[in-house]
């Protein structure tokens, strides 16, 4: 093996691990991800430079929250639901918590059963995914309807305090609210994919003509579980601050 | 089954993390519901943000198990948002007083 060690380096060779390993992984004048695939390292660039749109918006909402002279509308109070004829703070928000952690243990158990080469499972706890994902749209969709029709919130103003509470709230989980829904389109298709036996037979995807194998179902994962951390930020700094 | 490959690990650990993950929300929530207020309810959320997201990004996005080439190149970028919190919260201290000086007492 010692003819291919020079010419493949992605595969083969000992690479050493820890600080040493990160330096030469950079310095080798290769490719420095060396046993991710692009697919994946794209992704995770992708959601890099995700991570910066979203760390935007809720630094812009920190800083108007900061610097109104008016007092903040309440959280808590605002999004309180009214359950047998008692307040109950935060519970449709906390639910919407529990709802998208769900679907992230049930995609990271997609991503295992996909590299396993089951398909059955790995395509149905995808569309379990996809469920909870479209409950969790739905959920917003509610409150919105709830924030807007009931408690007269707007963009540009609302009765309970400064008026920049509606601009941050409809931005930010507006934008939110996009990526879940971006990833239950993404997720019914990836889910068909693998029930076909796509990755299994090698078959050429539509868009790209490439051919594809479980791989996709971890980057699908990575996308998925990204939004779930970026709804534990917005969930810590918008609801609960 | 087919030869190794990707990521490989028992499903045990992803119930496992789950289960933390359904803790540490409830404790989350527990911070508003009991109205703790203070520097302790903002230590509390933070904490258990951190460790939410933590949790997340090491074992569902199984950075746990990547390369080091790949762990920096993600993770040190978001980190250095912080020192753009740092500026955008003296900006916003500065405006709050100014406008405190020239638009709410004064006239």
């Amino acid at each position: 093996m010692a003819g291919s060690a020079l010419t493949d380096t992605a595969h083969g060779v000992a690479r050493p691990n820890g600080m040493s390993g990160f330096v030469s992984d950079w310095s080798s004048d290769q490719r420095a991800f060396k046993n991710v695939p692009w697919g994946k390292a794209m992704m995770w660039i992708f959601l890099l430079s995700d991570t910066f749109i979203f760390s935007c918006f809720l630094l812009s909402y920190m800083t108007v929250r900061m610097s109104t002279t008016v007092p903040w509308p309440n959280p808590s109070e605002i999004f309180a639901l009214r359950i047998g004829g008692e307040d109950i703070p935060l519970i449709l928000i906390a639910i919407m918590t529990f709802i998208l952690i769900s679907s992230s243990g049930t995609m990271a158990m997609a991503v295992n059963f996909g590299y396993r080469h089951d398909r059955v499972k790995s395509a149905v706890l995808m569309l379990v995914t996809a469920l909870f994902g479209a409950t969790f749209v739905g959920m917003q969709a509610f409150e919105w309807t709830k924030l807007i029709v009931d408690e007269g919130i707007r963009p540009w103003g609302n009765p309970y305090g400064a008026a920049q509470f509606g601009s941050s709230f409809f931005m930010i989980t507006g934008f939110h609210g996009f990526h879940v829904s971006v990833g239950v389109v993404f997720l019914i298709i990836t889910a068909r994919k693998v029930l076909r036996g796509d990755f299994d037979r090698n078959t050429r995807g539509f868009f790209t003509s490439r051919k594809g194998n479980y791989e996709i179902v971890e980057i699908m994962g990575l996308y998925w579980h990204f939004v779930d951390l970026v709804w534990v930020f917005i969930f810590a700094v918008f609801y609960l601050w | 089954m087919a030869k190794a490959e990707g990521q490989q690990h028992p499903i045990g650990i992803y119930l496992k993390i789950w289960a933390w993950l359904f803790v540490l929300s409830t404790g989350s929530y527990m911070v508003d519901y009991l109205h703790i207020q203070g520097y302790l309810r903002w230590s509390l959320i933070l904490l258990f943000m951190i460790l939410k997201a933590g949790l997340i990004v090491a074992v569902f996005m199984h950075m746990l198990w990547e390369r080091l080439a790949l762990l920096y190149a993600i993770i040190v970028p978001p980190l250095l948002v912080l020192v753009f919190v740092g500026i955008m919260v003296f900006e916003s201290d500065h405006t709050f007083f100014t406008r405190l000086a020239y638009f709410v007492g004064g006239s």
